[in-house]
């Protein structure tokens, strides 16, 4: 019986039915690519959800079609929410489809995020593939923030062509910074691209880490999450410091339902994030 | 511009990652090869279906690796630079290009002519096995790329 589980205290549902969703108001949307929308949400009353770590997600409510597990791409300390969303489905469909002033649903936030406690000190290779980025951003913002936490910070990102690329202003002003890398490479394009062309893992070798004091945040495909990780351990980062975030079909989003499951785990409660030291014997597995 | 004389040009090559490592005496004889070569952005370095008769050792830059057709625009399916080779159709008959190859950053390459190139190696076999191993590896990684290129990973 739900109510019998006990909710992540810190969750919005904690302060009722823990799959109840609270109303935000979309303030703004933007279109990110020809399928791909950021849409900027806001409380619609003093009741919002706990800010969220770097790394978690939330169940977006598309009022009469459904929820979809969303990763935060920025939030903001008056309870702003941002999100990216790819339009895949009926629910990513409904949701791309708001306009400002319209109503979405939010519980959350849900799963473990990001460990940049545990990153403190280290290199950071981020390495994202396509929708991978938005969950990573925030990881992102936490460095450009408190930049004397970390060394040395090279970012990876990898889309389909260049019409895919997300955030595309905000990649140019972090191409600038000095104090990271960002290398930005499409699997395809025409010759209007002067930049790099093929899969994330043909940029590792110019990335500079030292493997053993660096902690690599990949998000992606499954099957560049996997190549990729294999890569970064090959070239000495450490698995249990190789993070990968997981995307299953994540449904209550409480672990409960099971729809989530892979090997042992439950992606919504015991990922996103997972380490790749706990993964590994799962990832090429098609069964699981 | 054409020079084999300068040292420094010669270390940057012996220090090239393809080339690292290797017997010196067949590092030396591949450098006495060389003719270093600067192409300008937009400058062809290879066509598709021409005489393949050089291998690209690369130093600085970006190359973009383009195929097409007729009714097609050209595609770039990967770009290859600095401590990366480029060419491998001059190894294997009919010794012609199977892409364009085309400078999309200034490129700085050590040019080795390939007919001069698979002397060497059927010279000394030993050599030819060293560089295979060398080779060999270049091949498989991106034959593994294109695949996960075909898989299309980041479609719907």
């Amino acid at each position: 019986m739900l109510a019998d589980v006990a909710p992540d205290p810190t969750s919005s549902a904690a302060a009722g039915h823990p799959l109840a969703p609270l109303p935000y108001r979309v303030r703004a949307v933007a279109t990110e690519t020809a399928d791909t929308t950021t849409l900027t949400i806001e409380p619609r009353s003093t009741r919002s959800v706990p800010a969220p770590a770097p790394g978690q997600f939330v169940m977006l409510y598309a009022f009469g079609v459904g929820e979809s597990p969303i990763g935060v791409s920025a939030h903001r300390a008056d309870g702003t929410l941002v999100h990216t969303v790819r339009n895949v489905g009926k629910v990513t469909s409904a949701l791309a489809r708001l306009t400002p002033g319209d109503t979405v649903g939010v519980r959350g936030p849900y799963g473990r995020g990001w460990p940049l406690q545990e990153a403190r000190g280290q290199d950071l290779v981020i390495v994202a593939g396509g929708l991978g980025l938005p969950p990573l951003r925030p990881v992102l913002y936490e460095v450009f923030e408190n930049r004397d936490r970390y060394g040395r910070v090279e970012v990876i990102y990898g889309a389909r062509t260049p019409k895919d690329l997300i955030y595309y202003e905000e990649l140019q002003s972090w191409r600038r910074r000095s104090d990271l890398r960002i290398q930005v490479t499409v699997d395809a394009a025409g010759r209007d691209w002067y930049g790099d062309v093929g899969v994330v893992t043909t940029r590792l070798p110019d990335v500079r880490f030292d493997g053993s004091r660096t902690s690599a945040f990949i998000c992606g495909p499954e099957i560049m999450m996997r190549l990729t990780a294999q890569a970064v351990v090959a070239r000495g980062v450490r698995p249990e410091a190789t993070w990968v975030s997981m995307e299953r079909n994540m449904k209550c989003a409480v672990a409960l339902c099971g729809h989530c499951q892979f090997g042992p785990t439950f992606v919504c409660r015991d990922g996103p994030v997972l380490s790749y030291r706990a993964l590994e014997p799962f990832l090429a597995v098609k069964e699981v | 511009m054409s020079s084999r004389t300068t040292e420094d040009f010669r270390e940057a090559v012996r220090r090239h990652p393809f080339l690292e490592g290797l017997d010196p005496a067949f590092l030396d004889a591949m450098v006495r090869l060389g003719v270093e070569r600067r192409f300008r952005v937009d400058e062809h370095l290879a066509r598709e279906g021409a005489p393949a008769n050089v291998l690209y050792i690369l130093l600085d830059g970006k190359v973009a690796l383009e195929v097409g057709a007729a009714d097609h625009p050209a595609l770039t399916v990967q770009t290859v630079g600095a401590g990366e080779v480029l060419g491998w159709s001059w190894l294997v008959a009919p010794y012609r290009w199977r892409f364009d190859a085309r400078a999309v950053k200034p490129v700085h390459a050590v040019e080795i002519e390939g007919g001069a190139l698979r002397r060497l190696l059927s010279e000394h076999p030993d050599w030819g096995y060293q560089f295979l191993l060398r080779f060999l590896p270049v091949l498989a990684e991106r034959l593994e790329n294109t695949r996960i290129q075909l898989l299309d990973i980041h479609a719907r």
